[in-house]
């Protein structure tokens, strides 16, 4: 057994497969911010509001104004330098900290795939993804023929995580025997042309995307992982990804998984790639110096029971972070307790509606707190319906009205919130007093139960 | 499948979905039974808001006319013709206000038309120094329109005699002059917005797309505003003084110094808040398609669109047991008022989240990612 651990990790493979994934990842991570700025969501998303909603513990970090700016200017560089593989270990650790930054600044906008950004840029920091076809190769004047097989592994385990537990917690009693919310959402797409007024108003259509997409996920991996169906499953990842690029408004994230499952092939295929990007290159007059010999040693930091430590823990926690929620009592889609990070995607239409109560413990005289004086719309959206952000904004406004001088200040909350197509039903215990209630990985007493049970993960 | 063709066939895909998906199509032709939200739009443009705007066209033009006419021949006879006139414009304007869309945003057409309370010192101001901008400075926003109106119409004196008598006297012609010029803004304002909606009706109509920016994301968005501030807040959520800790604002309601009307508008809103909601013919009781059709249609049953009309009829209760005068109402007894703005916000609750879920129109005015 042990030989056997000792030999997996032994065994080494064409270092093509790595520097192709570093070369697409680069590429799309700077593509990813060029158009974040361009659609002006700097400004919009993190500039402009004057509230932010912190992550759990890191209050600390906060976008920094007119810098922010810098900030992304500084991830975007970054990527691009991880994407000509220059000084590789260093722009990939300035990508993973300043895009992890940005994501940590407003939770309004998580995002799964920018959390799956942040574990990809982060696990790259222990691979050898300069090893081949960088300019770090040209400066040290030795390219590495060969990379450890563990790491490419651990990359296909990661996007294995992702789709596998993504169709995992699609078993559930909402999606697979209401259709929702796929339905909503399908139906509401009227507008496509051609398939808009027919298919997409159809009961059928919902549930075989509802399954098909469970199907879809459980299954791609493996799929993936034999050569018999790779290419067929290569096929559906991309006709996967288009659709739902059509259908949703998912940004970037089709085109990160569709490059990103390409690891999948055997390395002749990344080596083709790799030969096609150097007759571009070619064409460009930018030239390869030849004279570099493929040496067979592999990075001696790679080796190091450092990197393969570091990468089995992630692993390990990767597999178990996501059953977290089940530590939680309660409808783990009302409460959102273990929500994130998890690779719960598309399973809830939630809507909302929070007004905040000011009330003066003493006199009992209250006001209603108008939301537009502090939050913009897509954070009054996203807080009416998520328990953390509204204990957050009660806090906040808690202490903005003791600093303007009110007196006895406790803050209650009158939530509605619709879940899947349910009819709304109060969120937030209405009598519980925001400004003496703490966030932490507790389970929430506060939060009204949801009057219907949702079978399933 | 070798690997060249997975490829080949996989950039072919790629292409051919993402520009067949890309290119707008406008002809959208019905293939089977579903619902058509074309048919909103042409419902709710061509038998609500042109024929309430072509009204309201009509009333301010008439309120011009008779302000002209008080001021050639200032009697009683013509004061009153003003004053109701005055009254018939601001009930028909109840229908309008919630369609704060394109040119009527753009040239700020709510905000000069009813930002009450009325500023008497700017008003006064202005017909001091004889000379001031209605048009582009937003300081004179709360010294024009229906709330000014008010003022110089019934805030001048305590009875309508004496308010003649004050615009008799000649040393007043200036409070005159300022009448007439916020009356001849007003129809002028109007006449804009209305033409325009003329104008640009057939593009309003064709954009039925589910986008940010589409008729009728944008017409929903603005109802539901509406609702929640221009019917909950304004009429009775800051005289009943639930965002000033109880501090009543009795001078905060419409048409606070005529003193008989704030009942009959607020009720005139809901009217029209209902009458858009179910899609009913401004002129006429004909119902045609409409947020609650498409609701029902979405839901496959009519159990919310039931609820949130039953909120409307609830509300319309509670304010039929108001005092006509609002201003009395919060000083005698306020929790009448109280207890319609919590009636109205049930409503907001229903509206904001069971039909926006249901009908799947995103609330928040950018595109952003989901996933």
């Amino acid at each position: 057994m042990k030989n056997k651990i000792a030999n997996y990790f032994d065994r080494q493979t064409n270092a093509a497969t790595l520097a192709v994934f570093r070369v697409f990842f680069g590429v799309l991570m700077c593509v990813s911010i060029v158009r974040f700025w361009s659609k002006d969501w700097i400004q919009s998303l993190y500039v402009d509001p004057s509230f932010h909603f912190s992550y759990y513990g890191f209050d600390w970090v906060k976008p920094l104004g007119v810098y922010t700016y810098v900030l992304f200017l500084i991830c975007g560089i970054s990527a691009f330098l991880v994407a000509v593989g220059y000084k590789y270990r260093i722009s990939i650790l300035v990508f993973f900290l300043s895009f992890t930054y940005i994501e940590l600044m407003d939770k309004t906008t998580y995002l799964n795939h920018y959390y799956f950004v942040s574990v990809i840029s982060f696990m790259m920091l222990f691979l050898p993804c300069n090893a081949q076809f960088s300019i770090d190769s040209f400066i040290r004047k030795k390219t590495y023929k060969m990379v450890p097989n563990w790491t490419i592994d651990s990359l296909k385990l990661m996007l294995g995580i992702v789709y596998f537990y993504a169709g995992l917690t699609k078993i559930n009693s909402d999606w697979l025997l209401r259709a929702m919310p796929l339905k909503l959402w399908l139906k509401s797409k009227y507008d496509l042309p051609f398939i808009g007024q027919t298919i997409m108003q159809q009961e059928w259509f919902s549930f075989f995307m509802s399954w098909g997409g469970m199907f879809y996920d459980l299954s791609i991996p493996f799929l993936l992982l034999f050569k018999r169906t790779r290419s067929f499953a290569f096929v559906l990842v991309v006709a996967f990804h288009v659709a739902t690029r059509i259908l949703f408004p998912i940004g970037m994230f089709p085109y990160i998984m569709i490059l990103s499952t390409i690891i999948f092939f055997e390395s002749n295929v990344h080596q083709r790639i790799l030969d096609f990007i150097r007759k571009i290159l070619w064409f460009f007059k930018i030239k390869q110096q030849i004279s570099l010999i493929p040496i067979l040693e592999v990075d001696r930091f790679i080796v190091s029971n450092f990197c393969r430590i570091t990468i089995v823990a992630l692993m390990s926690l990767q597999l178990l972070f996501p059953w977290r929620s089940l530590g939680y009592p309660g409808e783990l889609f009302w409460n959102e307790q273990g929500y994130r990070f998890s690779w719960r995607v598309m399973l809830m239409e939630k809507k909302g509606s929070s007004v905040f109560k000011i009330v003066n413990t003493k006199t009992n005289s209250f006001f209603y707190v108008n939301n537009n004086d502090f939050l913009t719309p897509i954070q009054q959206k996203q807080m009416s319906f998520q328990p953390d952000m509204i204990l957050q904004y009660g806090h906040y406004l808690g202490s903005h009205f003791k600093s303007q001088g009110h007196q006895n200040v406790a803050v209650f909350v009158e939530s509605y919130v619709s879940l899947n197509g349910r009819l709304s039903q109060q969120f937030i215990d209405p009598t519980a007093n925001l400004m003496e209630l703490k966030d932490s990985f507790k389970h929430k007493d506060w939060i009204k139960p949801l009057n219907d049970e949702i079978k399933g993960f | 499948m070798s690997i060249k063709q997975t490829f080949y066939f996989s950039t072919l895909i790629t292409l051919l979905i993402t520009f067949s998906c890309s290119d707008p199509s406008d002809s959208n032709e019905n293939l089977v039974d579903n619902f058509d939200r074309q048919s909103i739009l042409e419902n709710v443009t061509d038998n609500i808001i042109l024929p309430a705007f072509e009204d309201f066209n009509a009333k301010t033009a008439q309120l011009e006319e008779s302000v002209t006419l008080f001021s050639n021949t200032r009697n009683l006879t013509n004061l009153e013709t003003v004053q109701s006139h005055w009254v018939e414009a601001y009930k028909s304007w109840q229908h309008v206000e919630m369609f704060n869309i394109a040119k009527a945003e753009e040239v700020y057409f709510l905000q000069k038309m009813n930002t009450y309370p009325a500023s008497v010192s700017r008003i006064e101001n202005n017909i001091n120094t004889g000379s001031y901008d209605l048009d582009t400075n937003n300081n004179n926003w709360a010294a024009q329109g229906f709330p000014a109106l008010d003022y110089l119409l019934f805030g001048l004196a305590d009875t309508n005699s004496n308010s003649l008598i004050f615009y008799q006297n000649n040393e007043n012609l200036p409070y005159l002059n300022y009448l007439q010029a916020i009356a001849s803004q007003m129809s002028q304002v109007t006449d804009m917005v209305h033409q325009d909606w003329i104008a640009t009706r057939d593009a309003f109509v064709s954009s039925s797309e589910n986008t940010a920016t589409s008729s009728l994301n944008m017409l929903t968005n603005d109802f539901i505003y509406y609702f929640e501030k221009g019917l909950r807040t304004n009429k009775f959520g800051i005289p009943a003084g639930v965002f000033s800790a109880n501090n009543t604002r009795s001078a905060n309601v419409e048409a606070y110094y005529n003193t008989t009307q704030s009942k009959v508008l607020s009720l005139e809103a809901l009217v029209a808040v209902e009458g858009f909601f179910k899609g009913k013919a401004y002129n006429s009781t004909a119902v045609g398609a409409s947020l609650k059709s498409y609701l029902d249609y979405m839901t496959e049953d009519s159990t919310i669109s039931t609820a949130i009309i039953t909120k409307f009829t609830d509300s319309e209760q509670l304010i039929n047991m108001l005092d006509d005068n609002f201003s009395f109402q919060v000083t005698s007894n306020n929790n009448l008022m109280v207890d319609v703005f919590n009636k109205l916000q049930e409503g907001v609750v229903l509206l904001k989240t069971d039909m926006l879920s249901a009908l799947s129109i995103s609330v928040d005015y950018i595109d952003a990612d989901g996933d």
